[in-house]
C-alpha cells in the first residue's frame, strides 16, 4: 500500500533552481561560459571569476540552507501536528539570529564566521521556550497557541536584534545579515561544516519519522505502541536546532520556507512521512534558490534579498493552510 | 471462566491512584482474568479511566501494584508491553487525510524495527485486522470520510494489528447511536470467542456491559463496589451504592442478563 514517490517533479525543480542561481545575475551567463568554467578554469575571464567565487558559493549556500529549513519545517509540522509550524514562525530563527547577533556584539567580529556556533544554543532555547508556552509538555499543543507563543518569542527576539543592531550604527551592514537572510557571500560563512551538521539532522529526522508518525495519534496510543513520547520530542527538537541553526548561521533567519515546503512534499510522497523526509531538502533548496533567483531578477540591477522574497511567497501559503484549517483543529 | 489459572491476567494489589492530592482510587484489589469480556463501570469521575489507563501503564500508581500474567506491569520493557497488550485511548488523533490501511499499519510498530521493511507478516496482520472490522472495502478511504462507527472500527482495527493478547479500551462506544454501539460490543465480544484475545473496557451503558461482557467491575466513588458476573454485579443494592440511583433490575427480555429500569 506504499505510497508513490514522485522523483521527476522534483528533479525539474532542481534542474530550474540551479541554472537560475548559476545564469542569471547583475552579468548573465551563458551555457557555454558555465561549462568552460568547469572544464578550462581560466581565471583572466571575468565570467568564469563571477561563477567560481560568487554564483557557485551561492549555490551551495542556497543548496546547504535551503535543505536544512526545508526539513526543519517538515519536521515541525509532524511533532506539532501543527500546518502552520515553521522554524521561523515558531521563533526558532529568532532565537538563532538573536544569539549570534548578542554574541558579535559582545565578542566582536562580523557574526559569520565563529559566532555562528552560537545559532545552535540560541535556536534550542528558543524552541525549547515557545514549546513549553504552546503547552508541548502538558499533552497536545493546538496549532493556534503554538502558533501565538512562537509569534510572541519571535517578536521579542527580533525586537532586541533590531535594537542592538540600531544603537551600534556602524554594525548596521554587517547585521543586516541577521534581520532578513541573503544567499550571498557564501565564501565567508562555514559551509561545509554547516553542510555535515544538516546531513547529520537529516539522518536523524529520517530515522525519528516512524516515531513521529506514532507520537502524531496522541501520546497515550504512541505509548501504547511502545514508545516514549518525551525522547521522541526531545530528539525532533534536536533535529529542529541543528537544521534551523545550521541555516540560520549560513544564510539568515529567512522566514516561511519551512511553511511552504510541507504541503509539496506531502503531495510528492503521499503521506509517508520518511519519504517526505528523503524529497525535502532538494524541495527546499530548489525553492530557495528560485526565491532567491527571483529576487535578483524583479528589481535588476537591484537585488531584493531572498528572506523577503520568501516571506512574499510564503505569506499567501500561510493564509491558504490557516483557511484550510478545519474548525476542530483551531484551538 | 472460573478454570483460568490466576496469574493469567491482569492482577491489581492494594492499588492506589489519582491526580496530585487527589487520590480517585485507594487500595483496589482486582483480577481481571485472561480470555474474558471485562466492563468496567461507575459513576462519572470514579476513576474508571485512570485505572484503564493504569493497567496499560499509561499512568503510574502511587501505591501498589499491577501484574500481567504474574509478572509486575512496571518491569515490562515498552516493546515487550506494546506486544502483549494493547490500549485504544477515548480521543485518538487521526492525522489529516490518513487512509484506512495506512492508520492501521502504525498498529505494527511494537514487532517492527525502526529500519525493518514491511514484512509479509505486518501486511497479513494489517489486512486480518481490517477484516476483522469489516472494513476491507473502505481499506483505501480516508479515516475522515468514515461514519462514526466506522471510524471507531478503523481505530480498533489498529491496535488489533497489534496481535496483543489483551486489548484495553476507554469508552469505545462513546458518542455511537445505538446501532453502532451494538456493532462494536459484538465485534469486541467475537474477537474474544474467536480469537481468545482479553477485552477490557470502560462502558457507560449498563444494559449493554451486562449483554455483551462475561464480567463486570463496579466502581463508586469509594472505591470497588462489586466484581463478576453481570448477574451478580448488576444488582438493585449496588446500583444504589454506586450511582445513588433507585432502580429496579429486571431480566433482558432478549439476552436473559440484568436490565436497569430507573424508578
Amino acid at each position: 500500500m506504499g505510497a508513490v514517490l514522485r522523483l521527476w517533479p522534483v528533479a525539474l525543480l532542481m534542474l530550474a533552481a540551479v541554472a537560475l542561481t548559476l545564469g542569471v545575475g547583475v552579468r548573465d551567463l551563458s551555457a557555454g561560459a558555465i561549462w568552460r568554467a568547469l572544464t578550462a578554469w581560466d581565471p583572466t575571464d571575468p565570467a568564469q571569476v563571477v561563477l567560481v567565487e560568487i554564483r557557485l558559493p551561492r549555490l551551495a549556500t542556497g543548496l546547504v540552507a535551503g535543505a536544512a529549513l526545508g526539513l526543519a519545517g517538515c519536521v515541525m509540522q509532524a511533532l506539532t501536528r501543527n500546518p502552520l509550524a515553521d522554524p521561523g514562525l515558531l521563533g526558532v530563527n529568532a532565537g538563532a539570529a538573536f544569539a549570534v547577533v548578542t554574541g558579535a556584539l559582545i565578542i566582536g567580529g562580523s557574526g559569520a564566521g565563529l559566532t555562528a556556533i552560537l545559532a545552535f544554543p540560541g535556536a534550542a532555547l528558543a524552541a525549547a521556550a515557545v514549546f513549553l508556552l504552546g503547552g508541548g509538555l502538558r499533552g497536545e499543543p493546538g496549532p493556534v497557541r503554538l502558533t501565538l507563543a512562537g509569534v510572541a518569542v519571535s517578536a521579542l527576539l527580533y525586537s532586541i536584534v533590531n535594537a542592538l543592531v540600531l544603537i551600534r550604527g556602524d554594525a548596521l551592514e554587517v547585521f543586516r545579515f541577521w534581520v532578513a537572510g541573503t544567499l550571498a557571500q557564501g565564501l565567508q560563512k562555514p559551509l561545509a561544516e554547516m553542510g555535515l551538521v544538516v546531513l547529520a539532522g537529516w539522518l536523524l529526522t529520517l530515522w525519528l519519522a516512524p516515531l513521529l508518525e506514532l507520537l502524531a495519534l496522541g501520546r497515550d496510543l504512541a505509548r501504547g505502541l511502545g514508545t516514549n513520547p518525551l525522547r521522541v520530542q526531545g530528539g525532533a527538537l534536536l533535529a529542529v536546532t541543528l537544521l534551523s541553526g545550521a541555516g540560520v548561521a549560513i544564510a539568515g533567519p529567512i522566514a516561511f520556507l519551512g511553511l511552504i515546503v510541507p504541503p509539496v512534499t506531502r503531495r510528492l510522497a503521499g503521506g509517508d512521512l520518511r519519504r517526505e523526509l528523503m524529497v525535502a531538502p532538494f524541495v527546499g533548496a530548489s525553492i530557495l534558490l528560485l526565491a532567491d533567483g527571483a529576487g535578483r531578477l524583479i528589481l535588476a540591477p537591484a537585488e531584493v534579498r531572498v528572506g523577503v522574497m520568501t516571506a512574499i511567497l510564503g505569506g499567501p501559503v500561510f493564509v491558504w493552510i490557516a483557511r484550510s484549517l478545519r474548525p476542530g483543529e483551531a484551538r | 471462566m472460573n478454570d483460568i489459572p490466576q496469574g493469567a491476567g491482569l492482577r491489581v494489589e492494594g492499588l492506589s491512584l489519582g491526580y496530585d492530592a487527589r487520590r480517585v482510587i485507594e487500595g483496589l484489589d482486582l483480577s481481571l482474568p485472561a480470555g474474558c469480556v471485562t466492563a468496567i463501570l461507575g459513576p462519572n469521575g470514579c476513576g474508571k479511566s485512570t485505572l484503564l489507563h493504569a493497567l496499560a501503564r499509561l499512568r503510574p500508581p502511587l501505591a501498589g501494584r499491577i501484574t500481567l500474567e504474574g509478572r509486575a506491569l512496571a518491569s515490562f520493557p515498552p516493546r515487550a508491553l506494546a506486544q502483549k497488550l494493547a490500549i485504544l485511548p477515548q480521543a485518538p488523533l487521526a492525522p489529516p487525510g490518513i487512509r484506512v490501511a495506512d492508520l492501521v499499519r502504525r498498529g505494527r510498530a511494537p514487532w517492527r524495527g525502526l529500519l525493518q521493511p514491511w514484512s509479509a507478516a505486518d501486511a497479513t496482520a494489517c489486512d486480518a485486522a481490517i477484516a476483522a472490522v469489516g472494513l476491507g472495502p473502505q481499506a483505501g478511504d480516508p479515516v475522515d470520510a468514515l461514519s462514526g462507527g466506522q471510524r471507531q472500527r478503523a481505530w480498533i482495527a489498529l491496535v488489533l494489528a497489534q496481535s496483543t493478547p489483551f486489548l484495553l479500551l476507554d469508552e469505545p462506544t462513546t458518542w455511537l447511536d445505538l446501532a453502532h454501539q451494538i456493532e462494536i460490543l459484538s465485534l469486541l465480544r467475537r474477537l474474544n470467542r474467536e480469537r481468545g484475545i482479553t477485552v477490557v473496557s470502560v462502558l457507560h451503558d449498563l444494559n449493554l456491559a451486562a449483554r455483551y461482557s462475561d464480567r463486570l467491575v463496579l466502581l463508586g466513588r469509594e472505591g470497588l463496589i462489586a466484581e463478576g458476573s453481570p448477574e451478580a454485579v448488576m444488582t438493585e443494592a449496588n446500583l444504589a451504592r454506586a450511582f445513588g440511583l433507585a432502580a429496579r433490575v429486571l431480566p433482558d427480555p432478549v439476552s436473559g442478563t440484568p436490565m436497569v429500569c430507573p424508578l
